[in-house]
């Protein structure tokens, strides 16, 4: 995927507007893609991927991140980490594989824990997401956050916001009965430091604590 | 990954409809599968029709069937109290798969069509002949530890990796289509099919034909199940080998089997021979040792997975026993 660099919505709408010129550009390259053999799109991928990106078209989506509104214009393929990181400028959220195996990119939409790097923006439509950012409020920390902090539920810090954003879906599910159960529910997100037994005990805290997280 | 377009369609007419019409497109559900292989470079289609809108969600009883919409999330049918009282071993299999952030995405059709995991699969620089028919298989004589022992061709020898798919083959469900030519209702066990010579097939769904859920019948196993999953780690991970048991008990005798494998085939291994030699017998630890004998007769290595050889049998064993409660 194209890196772009984080500024702070460029995609909101509103920006550059698309001329008649530009969409029949899009229209012609599009057709001469579909007409290659899929192996040779492939191939062409590595070199064309930037350029070709420009042309096809962009679709409005309009999404909720942390209560604010956002109305973008994205390309098909962004997934909502790349959303969050590149465009929203949201990078609390991680990319640790980018391939569903380690649970950093974890964030809530509609309430629900789900992998973000497997996730297609436009599929977010009307959808509210909650990242790790939209967890505190103001200067007061989420009761995990706080937990996370007092049990020393990390080192380098990295898996953290994935391991936060889980754990409090796992007390949510009712998923945290026990030390064996919020391992076994919490198995998703992999902690290279292996932080794992402080985790377990700010999210078992957390529960007994009983508060409305 | 390379650029797509995209469009959501409401009914299973118009999903079927925007798959026939264009040879590019793929339906997406979860995206779990789908859109780890377009990263990869493993599959690129030119269209994504997302089928989420798709009133398929539902789960509920159907006479005495169980019914199960396709788009149903793999963390519903788990924590689904009627799936857990009636079906308890399809909550088992769902609960020992993928982890909780990836079942809340996948989708019961989306697990069903999930690929293999053959590292040759993925790896679009080593040849496969599921991938690009003709290239060879990699693993073949590659690294095979995590490969078939059972129904395997020369062509391919990748396993199924779904866990859901094992429970659902042992409970003799159907899968529900609907497609260009009409709907029609496939038993489990013809819905994945073996490699052949056409490994690039997994199954028997003809193009356009769509899975709108799954039906399984009533039995009597509610009390006696157990799926056991044997893996490199004690969660989120695939399966080297998986047993799925349903027993119901009439005293000591037991009256009705069913035995599935995962992590041996290219599609869940169902076991007749042990369940036929089981039924009417005495659940003892001997008789779930012949039976295991029995179910992999025929059963091959290739070389890094000749330890299923034995690991299957003794999971066949220990599954029987924790699912008659003698484990
Ligand atoms: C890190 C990781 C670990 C995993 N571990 C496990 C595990 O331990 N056990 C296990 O069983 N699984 C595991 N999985 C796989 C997971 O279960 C599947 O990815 C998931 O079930 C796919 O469902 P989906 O809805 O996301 O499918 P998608 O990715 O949306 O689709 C997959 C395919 O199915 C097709 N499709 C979807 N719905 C239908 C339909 N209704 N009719 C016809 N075709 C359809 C799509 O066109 C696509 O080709 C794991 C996945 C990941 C990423
Ligand atoms: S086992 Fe099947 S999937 Fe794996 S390399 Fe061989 S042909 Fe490909
Ligand atoms: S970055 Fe999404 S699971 Fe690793
Ligand atoms: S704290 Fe370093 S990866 Fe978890």
């Amino acid at each position: 995927m194209p890196h772009k660099k984080p500024a702070p919505n460029p995609n909101e709408e509103g920006g550059p507007a698309q001329g008649r010129r530009d969409f029949l550009k899009q229209s012609s390259l599009l057709a001469a893609i579909a007409a290659m053999p899929p192996l040779l799109v492939k191939a062409a991928d590595a070199q064309l991927d930037e350029k070709a990106a420009a042309y096809f078209e962009k679709l409005p989506l309009s999404v909720e991140v942390n209560g604010v509104t956002h109305r973008l214009s994205i390309e098909p393929r962004t997934t909502l980490l790349d959303l969050l990181r590149e465009q929203l400028a949201l990078t609390g959220t991680k990319k640790g594989c980018d391939h569903g195996q380690c649970g950093a990119c974890t964030v809530h939409v509609d309430g629900q824990r789900v992998l973000s790097c497997l996730s297609l923006a436009v599929m977010q439509e009307g959808k509210k997401v909650t990242t790790i950012e939209g967890l505190a409020n103001g200067e007061n920390l989420h009761p995990m956050q706080e937990a996370f902090i007092k049990h020393d539920g990390f080192q380098c810090g990295y898996c953290t916001p994935g391991q936060i954003m889980s754990g409090i879906a796992c007390i949510r599910e009712g998923h945290a009965g026990s030390d064996d159960e919020i391992r076994e529910y919490m198995s998703g997100n992999i902690c290279r430091c292996g932080a794992y037994p402080n985790i377990v005990k700010a999210i078992a805290d957390v529960k007994k604590g009983g508060q409305r997280i | 990954m390379i650029n797509f377009e995209y469009i959501r369609v409401a009914t299973a007419k118009a999903a079927v409809d925007a798959l026939v019409k264009d040879g590019v497109a793929q339906w997406i559900a979860g995206g779990t599968n789908l859109v780890d292989l377009m990263k990869k470079g493993v599959t690129a289609p030119q269209k994504l029709i997302d089928i989420n809108n798709l009133a398929l969600k539902e789960i509920k009883k159907e006479g005495s069937k169980l019914r199960i919409g396709a788009l149903a999330l793999n963390s519903a049918v788990a924590d689904s109290e009627l799936v857990q009282k009636e079906q308890p071993l399809l909550a088992q299999a769902l609960q020992a798969g993928a982890s909780q952030q990836i079942r809340n995405m996948a989708t019961v059709g989306g697990n069903m069509m999930q690929r293999t995991r053959c590292p040759y699969f993925y790896n679009t620089d080593m040849p496969c002949n599921k991938r690009q028919p003709g290239q060879g298989c990699g693993a073949l004589k590659g690294y095979n530890r995590m490969h078939a022992i059972f129904g395997a061709s020369d062509k391919c020898i990748a396993v199924h990796p779904s866990d859901m798919c094992v429970a659902l083959a042992a409970l003799d469900a159907t899968v529900q289509v609907t497609g260009p030519k009409g709907s029609r209702s496939i038993p489990f066990l013809s819905f994945h099919r073996l490699p052949g010579e056409l490994p690039q097939k997994d199954n028997t769904l003809e193009r356009g034909e769509l899975i709108t859920g799954i039906e399984i019948p009533q039995n009597a196993f509610a009390k006696s199940t157990h799926y056991l999953k044997v893996r490199d780690r004690s969660s989120y991970a695939f399966a080297l080998v998986s047993v799925a048991a349903a027993v119901d008990m009439q005293r000591n005798a037991i009256r009705d089997v069913r035995l599935a494998m995962g992590g041996v085939a290219h599609k869940p291994w169902r076991l007749t021979a042990a369940e036929n030699f089981l039924k009417g017998k005495e659940a003892t630890e001997a008789n779930f040792g012949q039976a295991a004998q029995l179910a992999i007769q025929g059963a091959k290595g290739y070389g890094h997975n000749n330890f299923k050889l034995k690991l299957a049998p003794n999971a066949i064993v220990e599954a029987l026993k924790t699912a008659v409660g003698k484990s």
